[in-house]
């Protein structure tokens, strides 16, 4: 994902000087046609999610979600599969990350790539691959199913292909942050005496803690919706396997545009929480990492 | 960084043993029996999955909407990001928050809005629908809704690149006699190519991968609207894994192509920038 | 408590950064690793620390090898480069973070760190961040950092080298006096060979990853073992000649060797400081150059003047008194005698 770290200072003082050399004629032609263009495809759909979902009503509204049994526990099974996976690639965020820009070793820039290589696989395909490994005529099929256990057609492959389709978040959040800081905290913490778990949750934590938090709500919001790999290895069992985005597509195939619109709406306020919370993180790391840049460079001046 | 940090900080064993684990579980040996599942087929059963009349048109149709909403991308997108950038208006923040939302909203969501504003009694369709504008269930369709999810990699590809343009350089082309068309096609166009290849080659992967929202608007209807994933579900669903399996090769093959084009556009485009 | 550095050899890649270097710090001292960029002084500094691991060679601290010890392990305070101040913390747990780590009693921890922001003379700072300080302030926290955990040496690496001219001045004056109050063991790198006269009592000159010479300030200067010491420590005239029975030549100019009584004639290469020259109006006969005099700038505490030789192409910095250069009443354009009181003679080892 491609973030918008960056607003310039010429942006936040407003003014460009380039900008009045643009004839008032094409600078109305540019605005217009660029707030239509984003008017006709992101915010008319946005409101039309909610137009659609309180079209019948508030009370109708809520019985949709609560009243039908289905819905509310695609709700459930989304609540509890998406933090799961989001706390395995948290895990394995701070795992790479740290090994990545702490430490040398051979194949480290081939690790990084690596690492996103799960954003250019299409969804369908990485749900494919775990039913060729658990699923009945999978490479582990029989053996799991000799032991009873069920990955394929129930929350634990759910759960795999979240983790898989969600694993570069967090990572390549924490990678860049941690290569600006550097190392020399953790190193002066080291030398004052703190073992590894000092270090970690009084100097690195503390200092990651606003980007890990960017990577974490990425993380979260591409978990709760994503659709293309949990479809292949969910089966569709109506009110076991069916998370939020599923069952927003089992009752559009049923004609139940309002039920599907009150799900789908959930899952927008889900995605604009993140929007927000992305914007005041954004500024958030901006400002520190300036500050970063300024404890480290600047020579002092007279004490 | 000093080579030997590792016998100074902690943690290079572990941190570096579970990120090789985890990723060997997650992603590589799902991977390696992707592609072990499609050798088990002869060269024969292979060509005879992947190239039906079905699967060529399913490829040519998803090539063919990634490119057009690609190249709709990186023109809406070059608009907004120019707009963004260089002009004033009110609420622009929240537009430019806003330009995210396609990263962030579920495609599930996406789709199904995108369905329900483009048929005749929709929002949008019953001014479209009359004029022959069909924007549900059609490649139209497919296109709109590939453009929504392309343009923020456009934009956000773009914006820091116009935001570093440095002013003197327009002003130099002006004393130097440029008019304003010429100043923009020579001076500042140029600078912007490898950020609008770069987009259009991440809009055109994430095009050419895209399942969730495409399902809901496209009508899935075969030799016409179907793509490349919706073939590997219908085979799943037939329990042809290998067939499947043979389909999911090609895309990978594609996908990961896209992948090391994208870097080298990358790797590319950053010579411009010491 | 002394340290002790035997031969230790470190290599990063094909690079070697310290050859066989043997250091002694002797208990209570300030020493001051001295040299250029790349001769590895600072790597010396932080294998002593522990931040490094040395391929061969062995650390001792009193009569304990600590060489397999890690940082951790060895209780050594160490002043980084940038600080490497904990952002995020200000100024009071920054100080307390070692005695945090260590669980030391809450009421402990408040004394000493209100003891140590006294010695650093920040008291009143306790709530600032380490953005919020100058300079010198966050040198003087790195500085009250170090010693909180009461190590048994105090490691500085170029403590002085991030800031502007007159802190520096100040903060070094300041450093020699917390030395003499606090007398712990402390080792600071620096290439500026001022910092490391006025500071130290005892200096390494380092050069390409051997120690080129070490001994009291007094001693390096006014004996220098060779040529790299006598150029590194600057501002030197140097002349090349040749040596033969116990006399050696620049020019027109003759002055004792006894090093070299041989026969045979040898290249050599001769220095002088510029207050070790003495112009005269008139010849000393072999002893002095003839030189003409081309600038001269007397602002400041000594006259500088900038000569040329007449007989053959060398240029000349002679340092005198502003008393004396009254005296003389030399303007350009003069031509003036030149006379060393003092002169060093290095003949190259002689290699076949």
């Amino acid at each position: 994902m491609h973030n918008a770290k960056h607003t310039s200072a010429a942006q936040q003082f407003g003014m460009h000087r380039a900008t009045h050399r643009d004839p008032k004629l094409v600078q109305w032609g540019l605005t217009l046609a660029a707030l239509l263009t984003i008017s006709v495809l992101i915010v008319i759909p946005l409101v039309n999610v909610f137009y659609q979902a309180f079209a019948g009503g508030l009370p109708t509204y809520w019985e949709n979600l609560v009243r039908d049994s289905d819905t509310l526990n695609s709700i459930l099974l989304t609540l509890a599969v998406a933090p799961l996976a989001v706390v395995a690639n948290l895990v394995f965020g701070l795992a790479a990350a740290w090994a990545i820009t702490r430490f040398q070793f051979p194949g480290r820039s081939l690790l990084t790539a690596l690492i996103d290589l799960p954003f250019s696989v299409s969804p369908v395909v990485a749900g494919l691959m775990l039913m060729l490994l658990f699923g009945l005529q999978g490479y582990f099929g029989p053996w799991l199913q000799e032991h009873n256990w069920k990955i394929i057609f129930s929350t634990p492959g759910l759960i795999l292909a979240t983790c898989f389709v969600t694993l570069p978040f967090v990572a390549r959040e924490l990678i860049p942050v941690m290569e600006a800081i550097g190392p020399e905290e953790e190193i002066a913490a080291i030398s004052l005496g703190a073992d590894g778990w000092q270090m970690f949750w009084r100097v690195t934590l503390p200092n990651i803690k606003w980007g890990l938090l960017y990577g974490v709500i990425l993380c979260n919001a591409r978990a709760m919706g994503e659709f293309g790999a949990v479809y292949v290895v969910s089966g569709h069992i109506t009110g076991r396997t069916d998370t939020m985005p599923l069952r927003v597509e089992k009752l559009f195939q049923e004609y139940n545009n309002p039920g599907s619109f009150a799900v789908a709406s959930l899952l927008t306020l889900l995605a604009l929480v993140t929007l927000i919370v992305k914007v005041l993180l954004e500024r958030k790391t901006r400002l520190e990492l300036a500050e970063a840049a300024r404890v480290v460079h600047t020579p002092g001046e007279a004490s | 960084m000093s080579p030997s940090n590792r016998k100074v900080l902690p943690g290079f064993s572990l941190s570096l043993g579970y990120t090789l684990l985890y990723m060997s579980l997650l992603a590589l040996i799902p991977l390696a029996a992707c592609f072990t599942k499609a050798f088990s087929l002869s060269v024969d059963q292979f060509w005879a999955a992947v190239w039906t009349p079905r699967t060529v048109a399913a490829y040519q149709f998803t090539f063919t909407v990634s490119i057009v909403s690609s190249l709709a991308s990186i023109i809406l997108g070059f608009v907004i990001a120019w707009v963004l950038v260089r002009y004033d208006f009110p609420l622009k923040r929240i537009f430019d928050a806003l330009i995210d939302l396609p990263f962030a909203l579920p495609t599930a969501v996406a789709g199904l809005v995108y369905s329900g504003l483009y048929v005749e009694t929709g929002w949008l369709g019953q001014f479209l629908v009359p004029l022959g504008i069909y924007g549900a269930y059609s490649r139209f369709a497919v296109v709109l809704v590939l453009t929504f999810l392309g343009i923020p990699f456009v934009v956000r590809t773009l914006q820091p690149v116009l935001e570093s343009l440095e002013d003197d350089k327009e002003e130099a082309a002006y004393l130097l006699g440029a008019s304003r068309s010429q100043t923009f096609w020579r001076v500042i166009f140029p600078t912007l190519i490898p950020a609008l290849v770069t987009g259009f080659a991440l809009s055109l992967a994430r095009g050419l991968g895209e399942y969730g929202s495409v399902v809901f608007v496209s009508g899935n209807m075969p030799f016409k609207t179907e793509i490349a994933p919706v073939l590997i579900v219908a085979r799943l669903e037939e329990f042809a894994y290998a067939e499947a399996t043979a389909i999911a090769v090609v895309l990978l093959v594609i996908s990961f192509a896209m992948l090391v084009l994208i870097n080298l556009l990358e790797r590319w485009s950053k010579r411009y920038y010491a | 408590m002394s340290i002790s550095v035997k031969n230790i050899t470190k290599r990063f890649g094909d690079f070697t950064a310290l050859d066989n270097v043997s250091v002694e710090v002797p208990t209570g001292s300030l020493l001051a690793l001295l040299g250029p960029s790349g001769s590895g002084k600072t790597t010396l500094l932080r294998i002593i620390a522990g931040l490094e691991i040395a391929d061969s060679g062995s650390v001792l601290c009193q009569d304990e090898d600590v060489t397999h010890h890690s940082a951790r392990q060895r209780n050594v305070g160490f002043v980084f480069q940038h600080y490497a101040l904990f952002r995020h913390m200000n100024v009071f747990e920054n100080v307390a973070f070692g005695m945090r780590v260590r669980k030391q009693p809450k009421k402990l921890i408040s004394e000493r760190v209100r003891e140590l922001l006294h010695l650093v003379r920040l008291e009143g700072l306790e709530r600032r961040y380490p953005a919020q300080l100058s300079g010198g302030q966050r040198q003087r926290i790195a500085l009250a950092r170090a010693l909180a955990i009461q190590p048994k040496v105090l490691l500085l690496d170029e403590p002085f080298g991030a800031l502007d001219a007159k802190v520096r001045q100040e903060l070094r004056n300041w450093l020699r006096r917390l030395h003499d109050e606090i007398h712990t063991t402390s080792v600071f790198v620096t290439h500026d060979q001022e910092e490391a006269f006025e500071v130290a009592d005892k200096v390494v000159v380092m050069n390409q990853g051997r120690v080129e010479q070490a001994g009291a300030p007094h001693e390096v200067f006014e004996r220098p073992a060779n040529p790299f010491v006598m150029d590194f420590l600057g501002n030197v005239n140097v002349f090349h000649g040749r040596v033969q029975n116990g006399r050696a030549l620049v020019g027109g100019l003759e002055v004792d060797c006894p090093e070299y009584p041989h026969q045979e004639s040898r290249p050599a290469t001769m220095y002088v400081r510029p207050h070790e020259l003495e112009i005269e109006h008139s010849p000393n006969g072999a002893a002095s150059l003839k030189a003409r005099v081309e600038r001269i700038n007397s602002a400041g505490s000594i006259a500088k003047v900038f000569l040329l030789a007449v007989e053959f192409p060398v240029g000349l910095n002679v340092e005198i008194s502003p008393e004396r250069y009254g005296e003389l009443g030399l303007k350009a354009g003069d031509t003036v005698y030149v006379s060393p009181r003092k002169v060093r003679v290095f003949v190259p080892e002689y290699v076949i």
